[in-house]
């Protein structure tokens, strides 16, 4: 998952090689089954994290105090917003993440303009990128180690893996509902409606809950649905996952009602559509067993009552 | 007979254009990625919710088609008449600012929409092309000289460029998922998923669509200059209020139900011209319904080509259109 730490982009290319090989070493350092301290990096103390999930991993594994920033999207363990805001994923506060003197950043794989500067700055980085349920609790371990909680991210990621086990142990084998899972659409229409596609954490998630993705045979994290394609996959269940203050109970109840124009769609007809606002779902963190458990209910509401 | 020669030479054309608009929209629903049977579509014999292929049939497919032939007639249509407008062949439907206009409602409704009352895509982006053009139109009629076509076109091109800028900044204010929908917006998208987009547009069209129909005459004597025309007893400023309102009516509708697809308004008036000639009152009927028919055969493209996933019909008209564009810009010189 990351480069540990990448040198300056000065261009050189023995530098950069030098670079890609002590990336590579870190890496192999940080597979969970080595489980060893790294040698290189010290343990830091002024972490600033721009990704909700590994923020929320840091709190989980009591690593909260040395977090000194967060991301404007950041907003669980309550506790983060007392932190300082050091901007998104697409405009990252550069002078503000330097004047808090980090000695870690957590970033997202694709910031590639500060994952350059922070690197030139010569700042230590951790770096990250959305993938499927399974990397949940290998980020989890990798943060712990390069953080120097190991033990206390080993034992999370063990009870991570333990609660999700759970889940999958009381479905069983029980028939596994045929389930969309829509993120997006236009309010009051089916129009842009954006599911989730074969691969990803999503996907994975309904999986682990019990259900069987339409779109399982899509490689992609996401897709567009066309109101033919949701007829012609004919879902047993909905799962719409929003969240956000404007999800009111009024106004769920409100769009549940959109889905009436396809009739021949089974979710449609039984009723079970249905729309899941926690935060959690959309944040593959420490609560993803949390987040699991809710989809399992709505999919076997007869074995987790 | 006093049907003029001209036109007797197109006929054959214009119903030629008609039959492939026809046949194109009762064809499309039959055609897609699952197979629906002929006869179950219409037998009585299934109750309604149980009949998956009326379903796709009726719900998903046959509004697409006709939303398609609407947007695909509107986009040539107000190409042709901006064209004869502003005497320009590489005019489009979009120069003057309407799909700007538009795609800044539609960004509006697509970030903030989600906080406040429903507001509509479509409505949003409607209202967004009438300020557009309500804009362009005070400039243009700003100056005492009266209406200008040469302010008409630097004013839109302007106000093209700062709904840009103003499209990047609130797009700046999105989320992630706002900004990925904004953007399919923008590709064009002829899913509607229900008669009501297309009803709601349907009296604008129809409008628009009245006036065009006034227009050929003028239009083709404005084509000789303004002054030629007026001397042919044209009211000169009078027909051009009415092109700009006209054809930025059926922009504005045809943006409303599918978003700014690009280039129609460019290929299919230039490709009629070849068959018919100049004259307006050939021009506009044939590019109407061959405009029609060509963005219902793209939009079997976009949603067969690598289904289940949709090609974005905006690109497909893009790839076709843009070349298309440069070889006509080159063949002008």
């Amino acid at each position: 998952m990351g480069f540990g730490q990448r040198a300056a982009g000065g261009g050189r290319e023995l530098r950069l090689i030098v670079a890609l090989l002590l990336a590579s070493a870190l890496m192999v350092g940080q597979t969970p089954s080595a489980a060893r301290r790294p040698q290189s990096a010290a343990i830091p103390h002024r972490i600033i994290s721009l990704i909700p999930s590994v923020t929320e991993m840091l709190f989980a594994i009591g690593a909260g105090d040395a977090v000194i920033g967060v991301s404007t999207f950041d907003h669980y363990p309550p506790s983060v917003e007392t932190r300082t805001k050091v901007g998104g994923l697409l405009d990252p506060d550069f002078e503000r993440i330097l004047s808090l003197r980090p000695d870690l950043v957590i970033v997202y794989g694709t910031q590639s303009g500060l994952i350059e500067r922070l690197g030139r700055a010569q700042i230590p980085m951790f770096n990250y990128e959305h993938a499927g349920l399974a990397d949940v609790t290998q980020t989890l371990r990798q943060v712990g180690i390069r953080v120097g909680l190991a033990d206390a991210a080993n034992r999370l990621a063990l009870d991570i893996e333990k609660r999700l086990r759970d889940i999958r142990t009381r479905i069983g084998d029980r028939p596994k509902p045929r389930t969309m899972i829509v993120f997006e659409r236009e309010t009051g229409t089916l129009r842009g409606m954006f599911a989730s596609g074969g691969v990803g954490f999503l996907h994975d998630m309904l999986d682990t809950a019990g259900g069987a993705d339409v779109f399982a045979d899509v490689r992609r994290q996401s897709l567009q649905v066309t109101s033919e394609v949701a007829l012609a996959r004919a879902p047993e269940v909905i799962l719409e996952i929003r969240s956000g203050p404007e999800w009111t109970p009024a106004r769920i109840a409100r769009e549940r009602t959109v889905w009436g124009a396809l009739g021949s769609v089974p979710a449609v007809r039984t009723g079970r559509i249905y729309l899941l606002t926690d935060e959690a779902m959309s944040i593959p963190g420490p609560r993803v067993p949390d987040a699991v458990q809710q989809m399992a209910r709505v999919l076997h509401p007869d074995v987790f009552k | 007979m006093d049907v003029p020669h001209p036109l007797r030479r197109a006929s054959p054309v214009i119903a030629f254009c008609f039959l492939a608009m026809v046949t194109a929209v009762l064809g499309a629903p039959f055609v897609g990625t699952t197979s629906i049977s002929f006869v179950k579509v219409f037998s009585n014999a299934i109750a309604s919710p149980d009949n998956l292929d009326r379903q796709i049939f009726l719900i998903a497919r046959l509004p697409r088609a006709v939303a398609a032939a609407l947007v695909g007639g509107c986009l040539s249509a107000a190409g042709v008449v901006f064209q004869g407008l502003l005497r320009n062949p590489l005019a489009t439907p979009y120069t003057l600012g309407v799909s700007a206009g538009a795609a800044l409602g539609a960004m509006v409704a697509i970030t903030f929409g989600a906080a406040t009352p429903v507001v509509g895509v479509a409505s949003a982006s409607l209202a967004g092309a009438a300020l557009a053009v309500g804009v362009v139109y005070a400039l243009a009629s700003a100056r005492r000289s009266g209406f200008s076509t040469t302010v008409l076109l630097l004013a839109g091109v302007t106000l093209n460029a700062f709904f840009s800028a103003l499209i990047l900044f609130v797009q700046y204010l999105s989320n992630f998922a706002q900004v990925y929908r904004a953007m399919r917006w923008l590709m064009g998208d002829l899913d509607v998923g229900s008669y009501s987009p297309i009803v709601a547009a349907l009296p604008f069209i129809a409008v628009a669509f009245v006036a065009f129909a006034w227009l050929a005459r003028p239009l083709n004597l404005l084509s000789l200059g303004a002054e030629a025309a007026e001397s042919r007893g044209v009211d000169v400023e009078r027909a051009q209020r009415l092109a700009f309102f006209s054809a930025s009516l059926a922009t504005g509708a045809a943006v409303s139900i599918g978003g700014p697809i690009g280039f129609i308004g460019i290929i299919v008036p230039h490709l009629v011209r070849l068959l018919v000639g100049a004259d307006h009152r050939a021009v506009l009927p044939a590019s109407t319904f061959l405009g029609a028919a060509f963005l219902v055969i793209c939009d079997i493209i976009a949603r067969t080509a690598i289904a289940p996933m949709e090609l974005p019909v905006g690109v497909i008209t893009a790839l076709i259109g843009g070349p298309f564009f440069l070889w006509l810009l080159v063949r002008r010189r």
